[in-house]
Order: structure tokens, then C-alpha cells, then sequence
């Protein structure tokens, strides 16, 4: 069910369903895979991902998140997990690049974030993971997703512009946006 | 020092009430509680009244508790000035169910508009 945020009366196209592959701007080999099995805070795909997080450059930090320091990290992660959203991770070999979350609000209402790891940022590593985010969940029944981004950050917001968010509210310090996926 | 927190009743409005008395019996502030009606919020007035005189009770503090009518930011940034207390505290914001945070609308408009120096909870 939408709330009171606006929504687009369009529905966006199918996005691409994960997993998909390909060569970044600066020719590193990129998988995007969804997270199903052992979604959890014990398999070895959490552990690659607070590796990310830890190193993550607190400048791109948004809103709190993530947050800073191994133990806070993991705190916010496992909180996250435990709300049973759709996860996906940008692979380079070993090394989780990229990890994109609907986390829900209800069955089809899901709040959106990406987070891409400053080494890998403008390679269009942003672009092939929202995509294959929205695709899993399209696959999975979400209907609504949303997000929130703080107005200055202007390549995020033409991220979000680019796949099909419109602005759904701008009366905060940071903007909401929203989606229509089915 | 002159201490002015605002209370919509939020969750985090709580959080701030009790850090706030907590430190105002811990440092000798004067402390005024104005309890603002949040149309975002689930508890009442008499709710927000009776939980910031519980909370001063369990310290042995006095302050002054008032019900500020109208429009909650600007009542609060009309008191804090025309009184002239030296902070306005407020509730440091929401999270998501992602965990980013988020500013209530009483604390953006106190932050844009106050002359008095604004203190946010966390």
C-alpha cells in the first residue's frame, strides 16, 4: 500500500533480473548477484560486505549510513538483514564492490539504498546495480520503492532520475523519491 | 543556563527529554520544558506533560512545564528568543527502516529560523 508519498501514475519497464555481468569503465569484470542464499550474518557474502563497509569512505557516508567502526557495522548490517528485504552485491573476484537493499515497509512498499565503494564509483558500477535491485524485486512482488538523498548529492540523484524516480516529496533537507515497479 | 526543550512527542523527543533533564540536575540548568503539538506524532499533550513530570520527579528537578499553542517551531523559536535562553533542545531525528536518519520538521524549521543556538539528541 502507498502511503501519502506521491507515486509516478507510470510503471517503470522490467528491469534486468540479477545475476548480470559486465566490464566496467575502467575494464574490471563485475558480476551483480542476489543475495538469497545463507541471507544471514554468518556466510561468507556478510563478511566480504563488512570488509566493504569498514573501509567504506565516511565522506560518502548519507544519513548516518553506514555507519563508522567494525562493531557499528555489523550492528546496522545484522539489524538490516533481520528485516528480510532483497539484497544484491556487485562482485569484483573476491571483493564485494557494491550492495544495494529494498528493505520493506510492508509486503509491496520497500525502502531503497546503494552503496558502491569509493574505488569502484563512477565506473558505472551504480547504474547496473540499481537495475538489477529493482529487477529482483520486481521479481519477488514489490510494487512501491522509495528512497531518501540528501539534495546536493547530484550524481545519486541522477542515478535515481536516470532508472525512473521521480521526486515524490521535497519539503525536507533531504529529498524523497519514488517508484512504481508493477 | 538557560535551557528551552521542545517536546512533539516523537520518539525522539523522549530520547532528548531524558538526556536533557538527566544533564540539567547534572549542571544546574534552568530548565523550561514546551510541549508543541506535532500533528506527526501518536501521544498527546497531557501524554508529553505527564512523561516530563515523571522524568523530573526521578531526578528531584524543578523546571517549568508549559503547552505551547500554534505552530510548533515557530512557538518554540518565539519563547527561546523572547525569553532569552541561551539553547533550544530538540529530538536529533528518526531513523528509517534502513537506518538513515531523518530530521523531524520541528527541528528543520527551529534550525533554519532560530537566533538561539539549537542542541540535537542522540
Amino acid at each position: 500500500m502507498p502511503d501519502e508519498r506521491v507515486y509516478p501514475e507510470d510503471v517503470a519497464g522490467e528491469f534486468p533480473r540479477p545475476p548480470t555481468e559486465f566490464t566496467d569503465r575502467e575494464d574490471r569484470e563485475i558480476e551483480v548477484r542476489a543475495w538469497r542464499e545463507h541471507h544471514d550474518a554468518d556466510s561468507e557474502a556478510f563478511e566480504a560486505l563488512v570488509e566493504m563497509y569498514v573501509d567504506f569512505d565516511p565522506a560518502d557516508r548519507a544519513q548516518g549510513v553506514p555507519p563508522v567502526g567494525e562493531t557499528r557495522v555489523r550492528d546496522w548490517l545484522e539489524n538490516l538483514l533481520e528485516q528480510d528485504g532483497f539484497d544484491v552485491l556487485a562482485w569484483h573476484g573476491e571483493d564485494v564492490v557494491g550492495h544495494g537493499t529494498l528493505v520493506p515497509d510492508d509486503e509491496t512498499t520497500f525502502e531503497l539504498a546503494i552503496f558502491v565503494h569509493q574505488d569502484y564509483q563512477g565506473a558505472g558500477i551504480g547504474t547496473e546495480l540499481i537495475e538489477a535491485l529493482l529487477g529482483y524485486g520486481q521479481e519477488h512482488g514489490a510494487e512501491y520503492v522509495w528512497l531518501t538523498v540528501e539534495r546536493w548529492n547530484r550524481p545519486a540523484v541522477a542515478l535515481y532520475e536516470k532508472v525512473g524516480f521521480e521526486t515524490a516529496s521535497a519539503e525536507s533537507f533531504e529529498m524523497e523519491m519514488a517508484i512504481r515497479l508493477s | 543556563m538557560k535551557v528551552l526543550l521542545g517536546m512533539g512527542g516523537a520518539e525522539d523527543s523522549l530520547d532528548a527529554l531524558e538526556e536533557t533533564v538527566t544533564r540539567a540536575a547534572a549542571a544546574g540548568d534552568e530548565l523550561t520544558i514546551g510541549i508543541v503539538e506535532n500533528p506527526e506524532s501518536d501521544r498527546t499533550p497531557e501524554q508529553l506533560v505527564a512523561a516530563a513530570n515523571a522524568e523530573l520527579e526521578a531526578v528531584g528537578l524543578d523546571a517549568d512545564v508549559r503547552q505551547l499553542s500554534g505552530d510548533p517551531g515557530s512557538s518554540l523559536v518565539q519563547v527561546a528568543e523572547s525569553e532569552a535562553f541561551d539553547q533550544i533542545v530538540l529530538g536529533g531525528g528518526q531513523r528509517s527502516p534502513m537506518g538513515k536518519i531523518r530530521l523531524g520538521q520541528i527541528a528543520e524549521f527551529v534550525l533554519l529560523n532560530s537566533h538561539v543556538s539549537v542542541k540535537l539528541v542522540r
